[in-house]
């Protein structure tokens, strides 16, 4: 078994691996450090435009690790309002610091209501006892 | 893990370094111990350390051995001189690819063949087809460990002792070592130098913690298939299956159709329907494709012309290469666009990523 990994209490979860911090209406998202180790070293990250809108549930971008592919799905619906450009030369940002140097991108929140979807901390670990 | 998959004989020292185990031709592997980058830079730069015991052993004896493994394989084992080993195919009687193998024979009636796991109950059939009891599989019974990468063989001279020194390149030695026999040959599929070793389960568990204390990084299935297409070795159901032939792959180099001795009562199977691909004009030929911009290619994805007008044929392997930083593949392509140079596309996930034809390998080791 891996070791337990880190689940920080300050955000919310979703079951597809995904973090996301809120801050007002504006929420920075993530994948989980889970989701880092189960796709070993990550070499390609491919991330929407600044000012793309993006929809709850829909495929925003795509990770890849040496040995898959991984699509991300969005959390929430919103628009994009910043993006992480130090992973194009970077990718590995992702394993190293997943909750921090590592995030994917900011989005202007359209609902903040939809966050009482997500799992907080502990629902995560129950949902995932082997993350 | 389902029950039914096999474990090899240092199965609980993967598990104790904490490998992450995956199913892989019907055994538990390890795919990586800490990552594959670093696994696969430690074979470049160092010296990396693999369990393949997955890999079927068959040993065959006997004064008839030579002509009877020449029955069923491309290339003509008979000129190889005690203490070697080449590599080679099994095709079918229509020429396709059945496996890939390596042959090494050990004395001048004694010979071990190794065939991928994938194939190891087809192939066993073959080889007792033609040799009958004279053919023993000795897998479940052996450690077969590949030490590759630049400071191997000084490694395993250190380990094993001085007659390590003078083993050529395909050359293979039985070596006595703590009262036990160690078969080692200077092969390997990683496009370094180095060295595989097959011994006793007892002998092989501690040559690994030897190879392992001595500073030898344990790699898994992961950075063996990256090292492997960097070097553009071929994988087996892979890159070459029963649908393609050894010459449209570039193996032509491994199939003798002038035997220096005749053929005994039958030529080799597959014989007559490589002569004449032999003498056909190629429709397609395995071609090595680098890509252009960031991105990763895989296996399956659609290779098309440049303007993305016509697609010409799907990746039989890819990957993102550690050594390049760059996504790179296999497909079988029309000859006139497998020159290197050539521009091409390859469609990842609805992306058009620019590719460009290059030649073999994407990764030579420096001399």
């Amino acid at each position: 078994m891996a070791p337990e990994t880190l689940i920080p209490a300050d955000r919310h979860y979703t079951s597809e691996h995904e973090w996301l911090l809120v801050d007002g209406d504006e929420a920075t998202i993530g994948i989980t450090d889970f989701a880092q180790d189960e796709l070993g070293d990550i070499v390609y990250v491919e991330l929407p435009a600044v000012g793309t809108s993006v929809t709850k549930g829909e495929a925003f971008g795509v990770v890849e690790s040496v040995k898959a592919v991984s699509d991300l799905f969005t959390p929430a619906a919103g628009e994009v309002i910043a993006r992480n450009d130090k992973l194009e030369d970077a990718p590995e940002l992702l394993n190293q610091s997943p909750y921090d140097a590592g995030w994917l991108i900011r989005l202007r929140l359209a609902d903040p209501a939809e966050l009482a979807d997500l799992l907080d901390a502990d629902a995560y670990r129950r949902e995932f006892p082997d993350a | 893990m389902p029950a039914d998959l096999r474990i090899t004989l240092l199965h609980d020292r993967h598990v104790a370094l904490g490998a992450r185990m995956v199913p892989f031709a019907g055994w538990t592997m390890p795919l990586q111990y800490v990552g594959i980058l670093e696994e696969h830079a430690a074979v470049r730069e160092r010296v990396g350390l693999f369990d393949v015991s997955h890999l079927a052993r068959v040993t065959v004896r006997g004064r008839d051995a030579a002509d009877q493994i020449r029955s069923i394989t491309t290339y003509d084992v008979r000129r190889l001189a005690p203490g070697t080993a080449h590599y080679s195919l099994y095709c079918n009687d229509d020429g396709g690819i059945a496996d890939d193998v390596f042959i090494y024979r050990l004395q001048q009636d004694r010979w071990l063949i190794v065939h991928n796991a994938a194939f190891a109950g087809p192939d066993l059939q073959r080889v007792q087809r033609a040799a009958g009891d004279a053919a023993q599989d000795v897998t479940a019974e052996t450690v077969m460990l590949a030490l590759q990468g630049p400071l191997a063989l000084a490694m395993l001279r250190d380990t094993l002792g001085p007659a390590v020194d003078g083993l050529k390149l395909h050359a293979c030695a039985e070596l006595a070592w703590r009262g036990a026999t160690v078969l080692i040959a200077r092969t390997g599929y990683t496009g370094e130098d180095g060295a595989e070793c097959i011994a006793n389960g007892v002998t092989g568990a501690t040559l690994w913690d030897a190879l392992h204390a001595a500073g030898a990084k344990p790699a898994g299935l992961g950075a063996r298939d990256t090292l492997r297409l960097e070097a553009a070795l071929p994988l087996a159901g892979h890159d070459i299956d029963a649908t393609t032939h050894p010459y449209e792959a570039g193996l032509g180099w491994t199939v003798t159709l002038d035997d220096a001795r005749a053929f005994t009562d039958r030529p080799f199977t597959g014989h007559d329907a490589l002569v004449a691909l032999q003498a056909a004009t190629p429709v397609r030929r395995l071609t090595h494709l680098k890509a252009s911009q960031r991105g990763v290619l895989r296996a399956g994805q659609a290779v098309r012309t440049e303007d993305g007008g016509r697609t010409l044929g799907a990746l039989t392997s890819g990957a993102f290469s550690p050594t390049l930083r760059v996504g790179i593949g296999m497909a079988y392509l029309p000859p006139d666009l497998a020159r290197p140079g050539t521009r091409l596309q390859v469609d990842v996930r609805g992306r058009a990523l620019p590719v460009e034809v290059v030649r073999r390998p994407f990764y030579r080791r420096p001399l």
